[in-house]
Formats: C-alpha cells, structure tokens, sequence
C-alpha cells in the first residue's frame, strides 16, 4: 500500500537508470542517512560510538571491498585481513614520515599500497580458481604477519611491530572525540559505498560479475579475464586497504600486527556470506550481524545463566560465545544461504503487494 | 653434509605429520566435495577427548595400566569422534546438499567454531598432556659415515611410524572391503553410486568417522609432542599448504605434498631463514604451494579441472 510504484512514470532514460528508481526508497535512503548523520550523533552514548557504530562503520567498509571481490568477481579470498594490515601499516608510514601529511591523503596512500598489494596476490588468480586460490590468497595473510612483525623498518623500528598514531586531524578539525571519529567514518563509507554502488552497475561491475558467473564464457564473448580479475583485486584491495587504515587509525589508536590476523579474515568473509554475496547492501547487514552478534551474547548469556541460577566464568561465556556464534553460522547457512540481503528482496517484494496475497 | 641430511629427516618426519592432518582434508573433500575447515578443530577436539580420558581412566576406573588405560581413552575418544561425525552429518550436511562449495566452506567454519567452544568447554581449556610412551631422547644414527653421526628425534621417527602405518591401514581399507569401495565409488561420482544403491548419507557420516579418526591421530601425535591446548587447532592452517600442493582429490598427494612441504619448511627456515629474519616457515610453505600452483593449478595429483560452457 505504501510501497509500490504505481504512477511512477519515466520519461528520460536518466530516470530510469538512476541507482533507486522508485520513489520510496530514495525518501528511505535520504531518511536514512539524515537519521545517521543527524539524529545519532544526538541520541547515541560514547559507549555505542565507541564499542558499536564505529566498528560497524569500518567493517562495512571492508565488507564492501570483500564483496566486490568475492560477491561480485567470485574469486574467494581470506587474506582480506593482509589488505587490511597493509592499508593501516603503509597510512601509518606515510603519516608518520612525512610531516604534516593530510590524513585523507595518508589513508588513500595506504590504500593505494594495499591495492599493490592486492594485485601482486591476485596475479595467481589468473591461473588457479576456486578452493585452491582461496588457500593461495592465505599466502598473502601470513606473508603480512611475518613482514611486520619482523621487518622493523614498517613499524618504524618498534618491538614486536606495534604503533599508535595521536593528533589526528581533518581540515584542522580534531577528531579525538568519539563523535568526530564516528562522522568521519561515517562520512567517507557514505562517500565509497555511493562510488562503489556506481562501479558494479556499471561496465566494469557487469565484467566482474561475467567473470564470476562462467569465466570461459566471459572470455569468449570479448571480456579480458585478466582486466577484470585484477581490477577487482585492486578496486577490492584498495577499499579493505582504506578500512583497515580507518581500523588501526581511528578504532584502535595504536595496534600491532595481531589485529590483522586470519582471524579477522574469516570475519569478514562471514560478513559477505551472511549479508549476502554479490550485494552492497547485505554488506552492511553482514557487518551489523558480526558486530552485535559477540556483543549481544557477552551481555545475553550472563543474564541467561543467571536466571537458570547457573554461574558461568568468564572462560565459560567466550567458550559459550564460540558455540553460539558457530551454531548461528551454521544454523543462518541452512535457513537462508543467499544471506540477509535475500531477506531483504522477499520482505520488499511482499511489502509491494500487501495487503494482497498476489 | 651432515647437518644438511639431519636437517631434511626432521622435515621429512614433520612433513609426515602434515600429511596426517592433510589426509582428513583430502578424505573429506574426495567423498562429499566439501572442504572441510574444521579439520583443525576435530583434531583439537579427540586430542582434548584423548588426554582427558586418559586422565580419568585411572581415576574413576581404577585402572592403573598407562597401556590398558591409553587404550580406552583412544577407543572412547573415538567413540566420541563417531557422535561428532553422526551429528555433523544429520544437523548440517545434510541441510546442505547441492549448495556452493563457498556456502560449505563457511558451514564447515562455524563447525569449527562451534567444536572449539564445545571442546573447551567439556574437557577444559588449560593445558594437558597425552603420554603414549614415545620416547623422548634423541638417537644418533651412521655415526660411522659421518663424524659425531645425525642426530634424530626419536618421538618424530616413532610419530611417522605411526602415520605410515595410519596410511597403509588406511588405504587397505580402501582397496580390500566392500564399504571402501563404496567410499571410492562416491567420491567417483555421487550420482552414479546413488543409481546403483549406494546410500549417500551412510557414507558421508562413515567418510566423516574416518577422518575423525585421522584427526585423532594426528591429535594424539601432536599433542604428545607439543601439549594438547587452543592452538592445536591452527595446525589446520599448517597443513592446507600441503592439501593444494598435492592437490585436493588424492590421497597419495597428501602423502607427497607432506614431505615436500615439510622438507621445504625446514630446510628453508635453516638455510634462507637467518638472511631474512627468521620464522618464514609458514609462509613460505604457501609461497612454495602457490608456486607449484602456477605450474599445475590443481596440484600435483589432483585431478584435471576441466572446464566445460
């Protein structure tokens, strides 16, 4: 009743291409974005900036990368968390190095590192495919592990690789309080995840998704395989790259290579998968899911325990967590394999028909 | 010379151990086309069931035989590698058939989570020991070749003793029963063995206990050498290297990609290490993987990728 495009009509063939083509869903987006950017900063505590929306902010930045990797070009990977440390790593050296370096220019510098990064380990994915490239891309992960835990001129002759930035500033704008980190994010994901929506609807997005639905056949009728596999390790490497910077510079302050294990890797491919592959949206719900999911169970099975009159240890809950969060997988796999975003596209089509049935 | 042969028995003998690990990948992988993550986490899990019974063996039964009581524990510990595989089998895969391999690859993952979690949280999660009875000290073998002789781990040459032994039995059972056969002709082709009446679901949960079995070998070996805690479980990671090296669907190619990486991992870490910083083992046995890769992107022995559009 309140979602449907009857009398919608277009009359430009601009209208009809724009990225939400019903009305509905551009006041939503606009609402969206107008409660984000004005009513959170209004409502929320420094706790939920600190523990939750920041977070949230940048792993959805780096699902957004992982998605156009592994969602829209099909080519799995688990060294997301390599890119990650490279980004952060290669912003930290440029910020640190060179004086009075802009940070906007230094996240970008470490993107772009990442995305050499990316490329260099995506070379062997123009000749291994599948299940046998997602182990090659683990090269890439333990490959950064080692690299700056014991090459000292990247961590800038510090023990055991770990480096903390301060002062951060953006256009002489200090961004110490949690309110200014979590603008900024939220400011540049905005700004990537817009430019990303473009790229995959556009002719380089529709190569990457020929590539990942039948490779030979792509090649045969005119795409080059190497143009678009690679593109979309750079494209990719280069987003996860900004993400990470934005996760050691603004989330963490001062990290070590530990932060940028395999662990985070699979997260992030859990983030895709959960959200929904080949789907910037499901990014953002795989990243939601992820985030709130530990945090949920850290304060949910306490509480839970405490009513059956159990006492659980702390060892007790992280093991319990674990359980929780695999069964979840497992259990959410089962259910809905296409992901949350799939969810999403039913309700929608529902809503456009209620109240009828058909 | 010396130093240089001593260097390659301990890769070769560590290599084995791999190919322990690799041989539950590969097992799996043949039979039901998933690849299995929570390899690392089932050897976690029988290594944690293993030195647990071990401990309560003589605790509450009253058997004081370290032999008789190692035993149980072994055989209790694969009675629970069983339930794990029954359980696996009924709860997801079987919700999973026909999905993409990426889909499975990440059910496999939350299994790994999950069995991390439950395995800590029933048998604890400090850290105990597995005592078979290996013998610890070093023996030294053709001291009348070279001066002073090579000196070898007894334990590691007593470990791939046993994993070759795991091998042999395993591929006998393979080759000889009839339930190996039935096991070779679904990892052949589901569809056909399901056409002439072989009942998929049966084998998945037998493929499941073979390799939990594996895993609790694997699990009992290194955790007689290393201690059984939290991070047995990344021998996973150790061992995947070894699984494209010999390429996912052959057995013999776990055998081989095993010593091939376990050779390349010490020699390298001994000889390139100390110009580079040291601790290149892990990665290195992927760069040495991937460059097989590029040569044979299906590994030595797998099997042909063709592509058909």
């Amino acid at each position: 009743m309140f979602y449907r495009e009857n009398g919608q009509f277009k009359t430009s063939y601009r209208a009809d291409q724009q990225i939400l083509p019903i009305a509905q869903d551009r006041v939503a987006l606009y609402l969206l974005l107008a409660f984000a950017f004005l009513a959170v900063p209004l409502l929320a505590s420094n706790y939920a900036f600190r523990a939750i929306l920041i977070p949230f902010l940048i792993f959805s930045l780096a699902a957004i990368g992982v998605n156009i990797l592994v969602g829209y070009c099909g080519q799995i990977s688990l060294g997301s968390g390599a890119f990650m440390a490279v980004g952060a790593y290669a912003a930290y050296n440029f910020f640190v190095r060179i004086d009075g370096l802009p940070l906007i220019v230094a996240l970008i510098l470490g993107g772009t590192c990442s995305m050499l990064f990316g490329i260099l380990f995506g070379l062997p994915s123009l000749r291994v495919k599948g299940l046998y490239l997602a182990v090659a891309t683990l090269a890439a992960q333990f490959f950064s592990d080692w690299m700056f835990l014991r090459i000292q001129w990247f961590t800038n002759n510090s023990p055991s690789g770990s480096v903390s930035v301060s002062n951060l500033q953006v256009f002489g704008l200090s961004l110490e309080s949690p309110l200014a980190k979590y603008l900024f994010c939220l400011t540049l994901l905005a700004v990537i995840a817009l430019l990303a929506k473009n790229l995959v609807r556009g002719a380089v997005g529709r190569e990457w998704m020929a590539i990942r639905d039948m490779d030979v056949a792509a090649a045969v009728i005119g795409i080059r395989p190497m143009f678009a596999k690679l593109s979309a390790f750079a494209v990719s490497s280069f987003i996860i790259g900004v993400a990470g910077a934005l996760w050691g510079f603004i989330y963490l302050g001062a990290w070590e290579p530990a932060a940028f294990s395999v662990d985070q890797s699979f997260k992030l491919l859990f983030m895709v998968i959960i959200g929904g592959m080949g789907s910037i949206m499901g990014s953002f719900f795989g990243a939601a899911f992820i985030v709130l999911l530990p945090i949920f169970l850290s304060q949910f099975l306490p509480a839970l325990a405490s009513v059956f009159g159990v006492e659980i240890s702390t060892a007790g809950v992280s093991h319990a967590e674990l359980m929780v969060f695999g069964g979840l997988i497992v259990w959410f796999l089962i259910v809905e394999p296409h992901g949350l975003a799939k969810l999403w596209a039913v309700a929608k089509q529902k809503l456009r028909l209620w109240p009828f049935p058909h | 010379m010396a130093f240089f042969l001593e260097t390659l028995f301990g890769g070769l003998m560590a290599g084995m151990l791999y190919s322990l690990v690799a041989l539950g990948f590969v097992l799996i992988y043949k039979a039901s086309g998933v690849f299995n993550f929570a390899q690392g986490a089932m050897v976690l899990f029988a290594a944690l069931a293993m030195a647990r019974f071990s401990e309560w063996v003589p605790l509450y039964l009253g058997i004081s035989n370290a032999v008789a009581a190692n035993l149980i524990a072994f055989v209790g510990a694969a009675v629970v590698m069983f339930i794990v595989a029954w359980t696996i089998e009924n709860l997801v895969l079987r919700h999973l058939v026909n999905q993409e391999g990426t889909t499975l690859l990440m059910a496999t993952l939350g299994i790994a989570y999950f069995m991390e979690g439950l395995g800590q949280s029933l048998f604890g999660s400090s850290i105990y020991k597995i005592d078979i009875g290996m013998p610890k000290d070093p023996m030294m073998i053709l001291d009348r070749v070279f001066d002073g002789g090579i000196m070898i781990n007894q334990e590691d040459l007593y470990a791939a003793i046993i994993a070759a032994t795991l091998v042999a039995l395993l591929s006998v059972f393979f080759q000889k029963t009839a339930t190996g056969r039935a096991l070779r002709a679904v990892a052949d082709d589901h569809q056909a063995a399901q056409s002439i009446g072989i009942p998929l679901n049966h084998i998945w949960v037998i493929v499941w206990c073979v390799a939990g079995v594996v895993a609790l070998v694997a699990g009992m070996i290194w955790g007689s050498k290393l201690g059984v805690q939290f991070s047995l479980a990344t021998i996973a990671l150790r061992a995947l290297p070894v699984v494209i090296l010999g390429g996912l669907t052959s057995v013999p190619g776990a055998i081989v990609g095993g010593l091939i990486i376990g050779v390349g991992e010490k020699l390298s870490e001994v000889f390139l290490g100390p110009y580079v910083g040291g601790g290149i083992e892990i990665w290195f046995a992927y760069v040495l993987a991937l460059g097989f890769l590029l040569i044979r992107p299906q590994g030595l022995f797998g099997e042909k990728i063709i592509d058909r559009v």
